[in-house]
């Protein structure tokens, strides 16, 4: 096993499948509760975690946690007061994207590879990166086994979820932490511009083939996790960029997807 | 003791007072209906019961491990978000076959347990939702104008389901209604409501209070003396009366 990891192929697609198996169950909550913004403006904001961590010297996975944490709480909590929130996100996500690159720009002394966080270098993950990946999309998992009824529930109807004694404010959090563990795991596969779609495509792709909550999560994952193999084996045959190419194929098994679905409803009423 | 007691409750909504110093109780097996005009604080009231709310004075005391079964006003289920009438039936505790459908049944919903939520008429998605709240084996069953979007005959039939289960299981039932006569003679006690409860107690009485008068004019009260004869539940009635009960009518629509 060991020396199967010291290929850096193997460790990038165990990587990429970590990242997808964690996004796509997250990325279906993000669907349902309409909150594909919600997740820009967190990946956005990682950029200046990146900054931060940098600077300091402390590790890339810690400072895009805890910037990824802010940002997710202070955007759920003005979503609380009421403000527009298609305009408050925009402002939020693009704002933080910008101020982060600015921010990369100051280091000094620190030859920083800029690409490698905006698309992510996923061929370049180590054996710790990979036990990072791992540990954090087990946490996510976890996270929303333990809380999946609760979670459901207050996506469905936060009166529903009050009147079942869940507080639909606690599953907001535990989505919000689990967003922010998602991103800064997946900084490393697919970089900040990208994490958004490997969370909503999948799950998006995944929607016309389920008849229940448990089975869109569960097919997401499988589309995700395909996506991840087959983006890897794509761009390495055609000396394409990985974390787009991941994202191109997903992209293109969701309009596969929307396709069958148009015509099989087409058919069904003809 | 009283499952649900408010004392002095006051509510806040942006900046507005929409409740102020409401007091009353909910007695175990009780039929209680709110009336009230728009913007009376009628669904303020309710999501302070179940706990939706914080009152910013007085307070809202539960019975310890209170059991409440809620029925929404309107659930708006994404379309993005598949989910069959059976799944739903097991959120947010999972029950068994055997229980999901006895609920189907007992709230007039039919075999519906395949279909997709998205999928079902406005009467049928009501009676599922009364379903899913009968599964919590409920002491108090809310009701926040449950009727909404479903036509005469529909909203009769429902509240008639409603007396039927209230018989069965022998919980409390709150109910919000603006059909002011339907929902009225089906009621132990209705409580009129404008931002404070103007009055409360017998339907006849409330019905007769100027404060309700005042807020509904009488043509309620034509309405009211009307449907009396035309309703099909059971109920005391005075020593002149001697009009028979129709036929109990279902909704079946689809």
């Amino acid at each position: 096993m060991m020396s199967l990891l010291d290929s850096f192929l193997i460790r990038a697609a165990l990587a990429g499948i970590g990242v997808a198996l964690a996004a796509a169950p997250l990325g279906c909550f993000v669907v349902w509760r309409r909150m594909a913004y919600f997740g820009d403006a967190t990946a956005h904001a990682s950029i200046l975690g990146v900054a931060l961590a940098l600077s300091f010297d402390t590790s890339i996975f810690a400072g895009v946690l805890v910037t990824s944490l802010v940002m997710a709480t202070t955007v759920s909590t003005l979503s609380n007061r009421g403000y527009a929130m298609d305009t408050l996100l925009g402002v939020l996500a693009h704002s933080s994207l910008a101020f982060g690159l600015v921010a990369v720009s100051f280091l000094q002394g620190v030859r920083v590879d800029l690409m490698a966080y905006l698309f992510g270098d996923i061929l370049a993950v180590g054996r710790v990166d990979l036990a990072v990946i791992w540990g954090g999309a087990a946490l996510v998992l976890l996270l929303l086994w333990a809380r999946w009824s609760a979670l459901l529930t207050a996506t469905l109807n936060p009166d529903l979820a009050y009147a079942a004694g869940i507080d639909p404010k606690r599953e907001q959090m535990v989505l919000t932490i689990a967003l922010a563990l998602v991103v800064a795991v997946a900084i490393k596969v697919v970089g900040v511009l990208l994490i958004a779609a490997l969370l909503l495509i999948p799950a998006a792709t995944a929607r016309p083939f389920a008849s229940t909550p448990e089975r869109m999560a569960l097919i997401a994952a499988c589309i995700g996790g395909l996506s991840a193999l087959g983006g890897l084996q794509l761009a390495f045959t055609f000396d394409t960029p990985t974390g787009p190419t991941i994202v191109c194929l997903a992209a293109v098994l969701f309009a596969a997807s929307s396709l069958g679905d148009v015509l099989r409803r087409t058919a069904s009423r003809g | 003791m009283s499952l649900v007691a408010l004392k002095g409750l006051s509510v806040q909504y942006g900046g507005n007072t929409v409740l102020s110093n409401v007091n009353f109780c909910i007695e175990p097996g009780e039929i209680v209906t709110v009336v009230g005009p728009n913007g009376s604080g009628k669904s303020t009231l309710l999501r302070s019961i179940i706990g939706a709310l914080k009152p910013s004075r007085g307070d809202v005391t539960r019975a310890p491990g209170l059991r409440i079964g809620y029925v929404p006003q309107k659930l708006h289920i994404d379309a993005t978000l598949p989910l069959t009438v059976r799944r739903f039936l097991s959120l947010p505790n999972r029950v068994s076959d055997a229980r999901a459908d006895a609920a189907l049944h007992q709230a007039g919903a039919g075999p519906l347990a395949k279909r997709q939520m998205s999928g079902l008429s406005g009467g049928q998605f009501q009676r599922v939702l009364l379903a899913r709240a009968l599964l919590s084996d409920p002491q108090l069953l809310i009701l926040d104008e449950a009727t909404q979007g479903l036509d005469q005959p529909g909203s009769a039939a429902f509240y008639q389901q409603i007396a039927e289960v209230r018989a069965e299981l022998g919980c409390a039932v709150l109910m919000v209604s603006h059909e002011l006569h339907v929902v009225m003679a089906a009621s132990d006690r209705v409580i009129c409501l404008n931002g404070h409860i103007c009055c409360e107690g017998e339907p006849e009485h409330v019905a007769s209070a100027p404060e309700y008068r005042a807020l509904f004019g009488t043509g309620t009260q034509g309405a009211l003396a009307l449907y009396r004869h035309e309703h099909n539940h059971t109920h005391d009635h005075g020593p002149d009366c001697d009009h028979d009960h129709g036929p109990a009518q279902k909704d079946r629509a689809s």
